[in-house]
């Protein structure tokens, strides 16, 4: 169980993270989903006792990180893949890791083996590696305590589509013998595969939560039309709400609160074109998510 | 085109429902054996990462391979009648000077500069028992690496002798090796203190630098030219009470003056250092 309770992170003015409350049950993997400089890795850093929270308390397993008496053995934790000594081997890393938390030397070959990094490859210092493998070797490094709760930052940078699928299934795996996972992303899609909670971050603050099913049931009707200015007069005029959507990657889509057949009549009345009509199934939580990107992204999809 | 509202839908957060509760949780039953994490592990552990780069292997490597050569070059150009154990300890000294310390910055900013210091202090979650285990890591390499100059150098004292074809003299007692050695400590302390003051490893090391090389000939120069300062300088300077621990123990005003300046120049910016070292933020 990983508990965030109210915590709040300013720099001078800048607040990072602003009043972020959130839990990751065992049993499941939880998604901490949000654009780049949302606050992830900074709620993140607090939860490890790496960065000091302005307000607010951060337990893992029942306490403050700072109190566990052996850390590596109740929670694997890996921020960074790259923040190594470039000098060092991967099994080198790996053993200093397993002296200080004071399991069997064999959990290193073990772990190199889970992780699918060859002895050759082990042997190599961590300056030659790809961004790839020093993801793997610090999924090792992390589970090398066999510790009941995971806390990884955007772990699948850097990670080919089958490497992707592979730390899906190990992390399934780990959850579902009873492991708390949380793990952070800003990619809706890498999240949506591994994750079965999500909590989406944006400036700070969370802005949803709940089970992936749940954010991502059906929320109204996805629609595009040749004449939004009709069909928006339409749905004005009958009373639904509406927004624009960007979910479908076109600049001519609305999402409605109203079912399908309602919004098809509205604009066979309005004279609107359709060029596509369907439930809305994750377009409010794709939605959400650009929303809250738009303001870091340099190239939006919509010009 | 009709404006349309951007935020007509907002979408509600909605509440986490407390998902199924899982009773199993790998190696629970572990928990209850796991005790905190001794010093003595902590200790090993930085001992070893020390020389598990290449820098810091050879780094160790060059304090055996410094003793050899100033061994060497003594026996070799210097006048060989009248060589002592003296001339060796000090000539191997300025070598020991140089590495040690750097040695000693180095355990400390790679955990910065090399970014480290993320999984150190995420595995030890108090920092200061990690830089205490490296204090002592700093202060063991520097006794360990003079016993072994003192053993070249006695070495090197042997064959000078042999090959000038009279006895060996021994003009240094157990109470200046012990001087010397306390000297290296202190040099060692001031260089981990720059490193936990300051966690950069280039910049530390020039400071040293300044410190030990550039800043002693200067007040040398100021006390020889300045009367008010020429009384003051052993107060100030904590070069000249070291230096003159290079050569014996020291003499009574002379320990006061030690006291002072390891006081003024290492003490206070140490506990400087690891007062911001405690609350930086390890990026």
């Amino acid at each position: 169980m990983i508990r965030v309770e109210s915590v709040t992170k300013r720099y001078g003015r800048l607040t990072a993270v602003d009043d972020a409350t959130f839990t990751a049950e065992p049993g499941r993997v939880t998604g901490f989903l949000g654009p780049n400089g949302a606050g992830k890795s900074t709620t993140l850093r607090i939860l490890v006792g790496l960065t000091p929270a302005t307000a607010g308390t951060a337990t893992v397993v029942g306490r403050r990180f700072a109190d566990l008496p052996n850390p590596g053995l109740e929670v694997g934790v890996l921020l960074d893949a790259s923040a190594q000594h470039a000098g060092r081997t991967g099994r080198e890393i790996l053993t200093l890791a397993q002296k200080i938390m004071g399991v069997p030397a064999s959990r290193v070959e073990e772990m190199l083996d889970l992780v699918s990094l060859t002895p050759t490859e082990a042997g190599r210092r961590v300056r030659n590696y790809s961004l790839g493998m020093r993801q793997r070797l610090g999924i090792a490094a992390a589970l090398l305590g066999q510790p009941e709760a995971l806390i990884l930052d955007e772990p699948a940078n850097g990670l080919d589509p089958a490497g992707i699928r592979w730390m899906r299934d190990l992390l399934r795996d780990y959850a579902d013998r009873g492991a708390t996972v949380l793990l952070s992303s800003h990619l809706l899609h890498e999240i949506e595969v591994i994750a079965d909670d999500l909590v989406v971050i944006g400036n700070g603050r969370i802005v949803a939560k709940g089970t992936k099913a749940q954010l991502l049931q059906s929320a109204g009707t996805l629609v595009r039309t040749t004449d939004l200015g009709a069909l928006g007069g339409a749905l004005t005029a009958a009373g639904v709400t509406f927004s624009p959507s960007g979910a479908t990657g076109h600049d001519d889509a609305l999402r409605v609160e109203a079912d399908p057949e309602l919004v098809g009549q509205l604009a066979h009345g309005a004279g609107a074109a359709l060029v596509e009509l369907r439930p809305a199934e994750g377009a409010g939580l794709e939605d959400l998510f650009l929303e809250l990107t738009a303001d870091t992204q340099r190239e939006g999809a919509a010009a | 085109m009709t404006a349309i509202p951007l935020k007509a839908i907002p979408l509600e957060p909605i509440p986490v429902e407390t998902g199924p509760v899982q009773t199993v949780a790998p190696r629970s039953t572990r928990t209850a054996a796991r005790g905190p994490i001794p010093l003595s592990r902590i200790v090993s552990v930085e001992l070893r990462k020390s020389f598990d780069t290449r820098s810091g292997f050879w780094l160790l490597a060059s304090i055996a391979i410094a003793s050899l050569l100033a061994t060497a070059g003594v026996v070799i150009w210097a006048a060989r009648d009248q060589l002592t154990y003296s001339t060796f300890t000090l000539a191997i000294g300025f070598p020991m000077a140089v590495i040690l310390p750097v040695i000693a910055i180095l355990s400390v900013t790679a955990e910065w500069t090399q970014r480290s210091g993320l999984t150190t202090f995420t595995l030890v979650p108090h920092r200061g028992r990690v830089v205490f285990a490296k204090a002592i890591v700093a202060i063991s390499i520097a006794i360990a690496s003079m016993l072994v100059a003192f053993a070249i150098g006695a070495l090197g004292n042997l064959v000078a002798a042999a090959l000038a074809g009279r006895d060996a003299v021994w003009d240094q007692g157990v109470a200046t090796l012990a001087a010397i050695v306390l000297a290296n400590v202190l040099i060692v302390l001031l260089g981990f203190m720059l490193g936990v003051l300051i966690r950069n490893s280039t910049a530390a090391i020039v400071a040293y630098f300044v410190y030990a090389f550039v800043a002693p000939p200067l007040l040398e120069l100021l006390a020889a030219n300045q009367a008010w300062f020429h009384d003051l300088h052993a107060w100030v300077d904590p070069n000249v009470t070291q230096q003159l621990l290079f050569h014996g123990p020291l003499v009574g005003q002379q320990w006061v003056q030690l006291a002072v300046t390891t006081a003024a120049w290492l003490v206070a910016p140490l506990l400087l250092g690891l007062w911001t070292l405690q609350r930086s933020e390890v990026k």
